[in-house]
């Protein structure tokens, strides 16, 4: 502690450069927590998917539906306990930047397979009965300020017109990564106001034993291989994922911006401190004329880097974590995005590291001063 | 006993393959207590002396005995240590911090001991007393006049109270009242703190305020 104080006033002499470099610090560090917390939130989404349960889909493309006929034979698979299913509604609430997905399902079959959603059970029966009730996500609850009983009108996209639900049930998600922005609705609703031409986007399965899925999914794609809607199944995890990869490769995207960034910080750091290093051999000579020893010299230094990365990083990294905690506006976009604390963690660490390498040439030159060249210059 | 022995001394530089030779078989012995100047003209090896001396330079050949001590086969990382514990330096340019207080810079070599925080403070407004600097004491250098600094500096060289003090051309920088000033201040330290001191000067008035006056010129040292 004793040496704190010269430490000190080597960071504070000029005050603009540390202050700048702590910011690009800062502006880097507070990018990486983000785009790190946009990966850590697609992975979690493409973990909620469970491996025992199938997601069966057209071969074509999530977008072609498949038959209601389906359904029973799905059922009586061997190994499956149960099956539902569910559609895509695009529609529109007021304007159309206002997404949110919204689903039709089967809603008895498909609330037993999801124990995710959390829902108290007189808004359970509510919803059950109530052929144009839905069931919304506490989030989007409150991003539009709806009230259970509320009256809402979407606006049909594929199909047009306006269609009248009556908010039945609020649930909760669990985990938090299942999303709270959903609207669930009847399928029943939309299959009469489709005028009865509209049949089930895909059927979930729920296995009894996830081992079995493999062959499940081999059985059942071979059983419509030659059908008018060939089957595509997979497990509901493989699913997600796709819908995730379907934004591209995140996690070597943020990779790649992530090195850049770090590496230009590495460079303003650096240079940083060499500045520093070239303006004090006069001063660091003289202080190895008085006794301070070469390692001495040499922590100096590094510990004058890692408090500028470390300040920078941790103004980034909290920054982030305070701009998105739990709950944040992006969650609207991102279901379960926040900064958790193993982000946190690996920002620290970063500048730490990042610290070290920069200051460990300007380190390395002071603890191989020499002392009379240097008085030498000075002089 | 000499407190510093300095025998068959060498001290070569090399540029690429040719030597230039700073000075040949230099013998000098300085006493405990002793005040003496070292005289030369610009060139003659005297601050190369001195830093070998203070173990900040290495001789090409030769011994420097300090205390009983030799010097000259010590790792920097000992030499460190003992340049803490034995030598007070002067410098001509005052090298004081120029972040650090008058206070701060004389507390420096104390840094390096393990005395308390209430212990250096203790020391350091003893030297800066001695020095007649106290009420100084939180001025920055920038606030201090040339012979104001060149104090502080004497301050700093025997605040851990060193075995011997080296001070290089340390009125070099002063105007004459100020350079007076100082050479009295090292005559102090000298006749009543008994400190022992070498001084390398070029001004023939300092050099006659030390006890002994030794000449060095082309390489050859003359008593």
């Amino acid at each position: 502690m004793k040496y704190a104080r010269l430490i000190w006033v080597n960071l504070v002499r000029n005050k603009r450069r540390t202050i700048l470099t702590v910011l690009s610090v800062f502006v880097a560090f507070f990018l990486f927590t983000t785009l790190r917390s946009v990966v850590t939130a697609l992975n979690a989404v493409s973990e909620v998917g469970s491996e025992s349960r199938l997601v069966v889909s057209s071969a074509m493309g999530i977008t072609f539906p498949l038959p209601q006929s389906y359904y029973e034979r799905l059922r009586s698979q061997e190994h499956v306990e149960s099956v539902t299913w569910a559609n895509w509604f695009g529609g529109v609430y007021v304007d159309p930047s206002n997404f949110f997905a919204q689903f039709a399902v089967d809603p008895d079959t498909y609330l037993n397979m999801y124990p995710e959603i959390v829902v108290p059970e007189d808004q359970r029966a509510a919803f059950l009965a109530e052929r144009t009730g839905v069931l919304v996500g506490s989030g989007l609850m409150e991003r539009f300020g709806w009230t259970l009983g509320q009256s809402v009108t979407l606006q049909g996209t594929f199909l047009p017109g306006d269609w009248e639900f009556t908010i039945r049930g609020v649930y909760e998600p669990n985990p938090a990564s299942f999303g709270d922005q959903m609207f669930i609705f009847h399928y029943d609703y939309l299959y009469e106001g489709s005028n009865q031409q509209m049949s089930p986007g895909w059927y979930v399965l729920q296995l009894a034993d996830p081992t079995s899925a493999p062959e499940v999914i081999n059985r059942i794609d071979a059983i419509y291989e030659n059908s008018t809607a060939p089957t595509k199944t997979e497990t509901e995890r493989a699913f997600q994922t796709g819908f995730v990869t379907m934004w591209g490769n995140i996690g070597f995207l943020v990779q790649v911006i992530g090195t850049a960034v770090f590496f230009a910080i590495l460079l303003v750091s650096a240079n940083t401190m060499m500045m520093a290093g070239r303006e004090r051999i006069g001063e660091n000579a003289v202080l190895k004329t008085l006794g301070f020893p070469d390692s001495l010299l040499f922590g100096f230094v590094l510990v004058e880097a890692v408090t500028i990365t470390l300040l920078g990083g941790a103004l980034g990294v909290y920054g982030a974590k305070a701009l998105f905690g739990p709950g944040n506006f992006m969650t609207t976009f991102i279901p379960g995005f926040e900064v958790h604390s193993s982000t946190v963690v690996l920002g620290l660490t970063i500048a730490i590291v990042l610290g070290l390498v920069s200051g460990f040439v300007p380190a390395f030159q002071a603890m191989r001063l020499s002392v009379v060249q240097s008085l030498r210059r000075v002089a | 006993m000499a407190l510093v022995e300095i025998s068959n001394l060498r001290k070569v530089y090399y540029r690429d393959s040719q030597e230039i030779p700073v000075f040949e078989s230099v013998d000098l012995e300085l006493e405990s207590g002793g005040f003496l100047a070292l005289m030369g003209p610009s060139g003659s090896g005297k601050t190369t002396l001195l830093n070998i001396l203070a173990g900040l330079d290495k001789p090409t050949s030769g011994s420097v005995v300090v205390d009983g001590q030799e010097i000259t086969g010590m790792k920097p990382k000992q030499l460190a240590a003992w340049r803490a514990r034995h030598v007070g330096f002067i410098f001509q340019f005052y090298n004081l911090l120029p972040v650090l207080t008058a206070f701060q810079n004389v507390e420096l070599p104390l840094l390096l001991t393990k005395l308390s925080k209430k212990d250096r403070r203790e020391h350091v407004m003893t030297a800066l007393g001695v020095v007649g600097l106290t009420d100084r004491a939180d001025h920055f250098p920038r606030q201090l006049s040339g012979g104001q600094e060149q104090r502080v500096g004497i301050a700093r060289a025997i605040v851990s109270d060193p075995t011997m003090i080296l001070a290089d051309e340390p009125t070099g920088d002063l105007d004459a009242k100020s350079a007076d000033e100082i050479l009295t201040l090292l005559e102090r330290l000298n006749e009543e703190y008994h400190k022992t001191i070498m001084m390398v000067t070029h001004d023939a008035h300092a050099a006659e305020r030390a006890h002994a006056i030794t000449h060095l010129d082309k390489g050859v040292l003359h008593q």
